[in-house]
């Protein structure tokens, strides 16, 4: 039998704040990789729509909008034709909304597995916020259909396209460590969670233009994450003159301030999880 | 006690202590209004909880489930951990298993630990058998290409072959179960821990079960194994350590800690017998003998099926004339419930002046009406005109009572958590009510499962 080196482990209390202990995670990437596979296999198997609701949630928020805001209203829309103003906008939105309420409510409905089994918890979030990606890729393949349908020509700048949905990714996942912590010890978080996407949707350029605000405030307006990934979108994808450059270092920063937060604040509540969910 | 040196020990455990707050693994979570309506009252303790806490609050509401408990197994040893329910069996290996975290004291295990608390956690009833051998798997810990390798035999073990594509909400709850065991019985860390898994499946399963336990103990790997089953215990474990309300009561060979457990407790014990005269519970009219548990072919059983009727046999000795006597029984669960009492009602002795002599005095419970569990039996020797009583024994013996889930006793295809004292198999019938007349059709049997 090949001798490997025993690992050793110390069980005892923990006191205050603890090590995020990454390199756990990285073991456990198998497992990862296993719950974000059953997710998705799971939401395909057991709808009978399957990947077509990747495509209708934000395809009909469009056309909704676009009569709405774009017709009715006729909310400026930077030069785009609204409908793919608001569509561009509403794919990041929706991955983003989707991965939140998932991540939010991920240890509540992995009660079953925290109480029998052990592994890094955070594991559990970070599947949450990556299982939505495919619907955003089934979606995303749409709104590169209505770009050539309104004959909008991407051009080097899509390269940043990667960077902007990282920020949503880690925005979602930033925001569901908080909740899921607090939904665990608070049931009333899951019933806030509609109401809180639904706010933030409306607090985040999609139906209008960060245009809208004069520098400094667009700017400060950054500090919304999801400011900064519609507009970057819009900017990488239909060639928006919303320069994004100060106003998305603001979004990352924010961001970033916020994961690094939850992820700690995760890690010190954690070892209460099993014994309170 | 383990004599084995530092170096060799897989787990050390010094002093460790898990305390709850009362109502804490009951009432679960809270609600905003509770925790507002709590601030008002306790500021300061709200917000550190909300906070993390430092430590647990000094408050009278709080149990230790595990209070200063120290031990050391060695590498490659088999333990046993018994003790009633409530006893910090559970408590102890999920601290061990590292899902919740101690409140005092430490344990240091060497080597990578896998744990067997429940089988088929994290199961998902959409995906097929293979899919699931791979998310438990990748879940209890284990490499991709360590499935990959021993895909087949967890196949084999489980028997389910044919059915490995289906998904298994199709699965019948014995080979539901069946696969379960059989992904985590070729988990291979250095230390395993089991809680009570050998509860499920058919008497051939549980059987395989053992086997597969044993084969693990023999290649070296470090167990500790909770279980109810006393036999098990003592066929697996050379030394076991007994629990009771929190701390370790006793810490030794498994047959002398199993022996205190029976005699001193509530754990199974098919006969009794007072060798002893002189020590056995009598009055001058009568002397208790012994007691025993039966099952329908007339062995002594401390396991028997829950689905054929129980026979419990007291047998005394009548020491003078002139009485009439009645046997009475009382059925207790492990928690001290006492789930029903019964009275002779024999016709052929009833009110009868008995001869000298010995008498053996047989009450037979239907079957399927307990739930699976421990059932203990105080029984006692009456007269009922004018009322005595000769002799009482709490706790005379003790069974365990195990579903085989096998899908024909009161649980049907259920196979999960069960609750309720005892569970009678009740006569069910649906019937096609046709649209205007309600009282037609015939009641018609449900179709079982497919298995």
């Amino acid at each position: 039998m090949e001798q490997v080196e025993i690992p050793t482990i110390l069980i005892r209390p923990s006191r205050g704040w603890i090590a995020l202990k990454l390199g756990d995670i990285w073991e456990y990437r198998e497992l990862l990789y296993f719950l974000v596979w059953r997710d998705i296999k799971v939401r395909y198997k057991q709808t009978a729509l399957g990947a077509t609701w990747a495509i209708l949630q934000p395809f009909f928020s469009m056309i909704v909008f676009s009569l709405v805001f774009g017709k009715l209203a006729k909310m400026p829309s930077d030069g785009i034709p609204y409908p793919i103003f608001s569509y561009a906008a509403l794919v990041p939105w929706t991955y983003f909304a989707g991965a939140l309420s998932q991540s939010a409510n991920g240890l509540v409905d992995s009660a079953n597995l925290i109480k029998k089994v052990y592994f890094p918890r955070l594991t559990i979030p970070i599947a949450n916020s990556l299982v939505g990606l495919v619907d955003f890729a089934i979606a995303f393949v749409v709104l590169l259909g209505l770009m050539f349908w309104y004959g909008v020509t991407p051009t080097w700048r899509i390269i940043w396209l990667p960077a902007f949905l990282l920020l949503a990714l880690v925005t979602a996942l930033a925001v569901g460590l908080w909740l899921s912590v607090l939904n665990v010890e608070y049931r009333d978080v899951k019933y806030t969670i509609p109401f809180l996407t639904q706010f933030w949707m409306y607090a985040t350029p999609i139906v209008y233009p960060s245009s809208l605000l004069k520098e400094p405030w667009r700017t400060v307006y950054g500090l919304n994450p999801m400011v900064g990934v519609v507009e970057g979108f819009r900017w990488a994808l239909l060639n928006t003159k919303t320069a994004p450059g100060p106003m998305i270092a603001v979004s990352a920063a924010a961001s970033v301030v916020l994961l690094v937060g939850g992820a700690f604040y995760f890690r010190r509540m954690e070892k209460t999880f099993a014994d309170v969910v | 006690m383990p004599t084995s040196s530092d170096a060799l020990d897989a787990l050390r455990v010094e002093n460790l202590g898990k305390m709850y707050r009362i109502g804490e693994r009951h009432a679960k979570y809270r609600t905003f209004r509770e925790t507002i309506s709590g601030l008002a009252t306790a500021p300061f303790r709200a917000a550190r909880r909300l906070a993390g806490g430092n430590g647990p609050p000094p408050s009278p509401e709080s149990i230790w489930a595990l209070r200063d408990v120290s031990f050391r197994v060695g590498q490659g040893d088999v333990v046993g951990v018994i003790g009633r329910n409530g006893a910090g069996k559970s408590t102890l290996l999920k601290i061990l298993a590292r899902i919740t975290e101690p409140t005092s004291g430490s344990a240091v295990i060497r080597g990578r630990v896998g744990s067997l608390l429940e089988v088929g956690t994290g199961f998902h009833q959409e995906l097929t058998g293979r899919e699931n051998i791979y998310l438990n798997g990748a879940i209890l810990g284990m490499r991709r290409r360590e499935i990959d390798s021993s895909f087949d035999e967890i196949v084999a073990f489980a028997g389910v072959e044919k059915f490995v594509d289906t998904p298994v909400k199709h699965y019948s709850s014995g080979m539901y179960l069946r696969l379960a065991f059989s992904v985590a019985a070729h988990l291979d860390p250095e230390i395993l821990l089991v809680d009570e898994v050998l509860a499920v499946g058919d008497a051939t399963f549980q059987r395989k079960c053992l086997e597969k336990m044993e084969d693990v103990g023999r290649r070296g790997r470090t167990v500790l194994f909770v279980s109810h089953n006393m036999q098990a215990i003592a066929r697996l474990c050379p030394r076991t350590i007994l629990l009771d309300s929190g701390g370790v009561a006793v810490d030794g060979p498994s047959h002398k800690v199993v022996a205190s457990y029976l005699s001193s407790d509530i754990g199974t014990t098919a006969e009794r017998r007072w060798s002893d005269s002189r020590r056995a519970p009598a009055s001058r009219a009568a002397r208790l003998v012994a007691v025993r548990v039966r099952s329908v072919g007339g062995e002594v059983t401390d396991a028997p099926d829950l689905r054929k009727p129980i026979g419990i046999e007291m047998e005394f000795d009548v020491l003078e004339e002139g009485w009439s006597f009645s046997a009475s029984y009382d059925f207790y669960n492990e928690e001290g419930l006492l789930l029903f009492g019964s009275i002779e009602t024999d016709p052929e002795w009833r009110n009868k002046r008995r001869p000298l002599g010995r008498y053996a005095t047989t009450a037979w419970v239907p079957a399927n009406l307990f739930s699976e569990g421990t059932v203990i039996v105080n029984v006692e020797l009456l007269t009922v005109h004018p009322l005595t009583r000769h002799f009482e024994e709490r706790q005379a013996v003790a069974f365990h009572l195990v579903d085989s889930m096998d899908g024909d006793s009161a649980r049907g295809d259920w196979g999960g958590e069960w609750s309720g004292a005892v569970r009678p198999l009740l006569s069910w019938g649906t019937r096609i009510v046709p649209s205007g007349e309600p009282d037609s059709g015939v009641a018609r049997k449900r179709e079982s499962h497919v298995s």
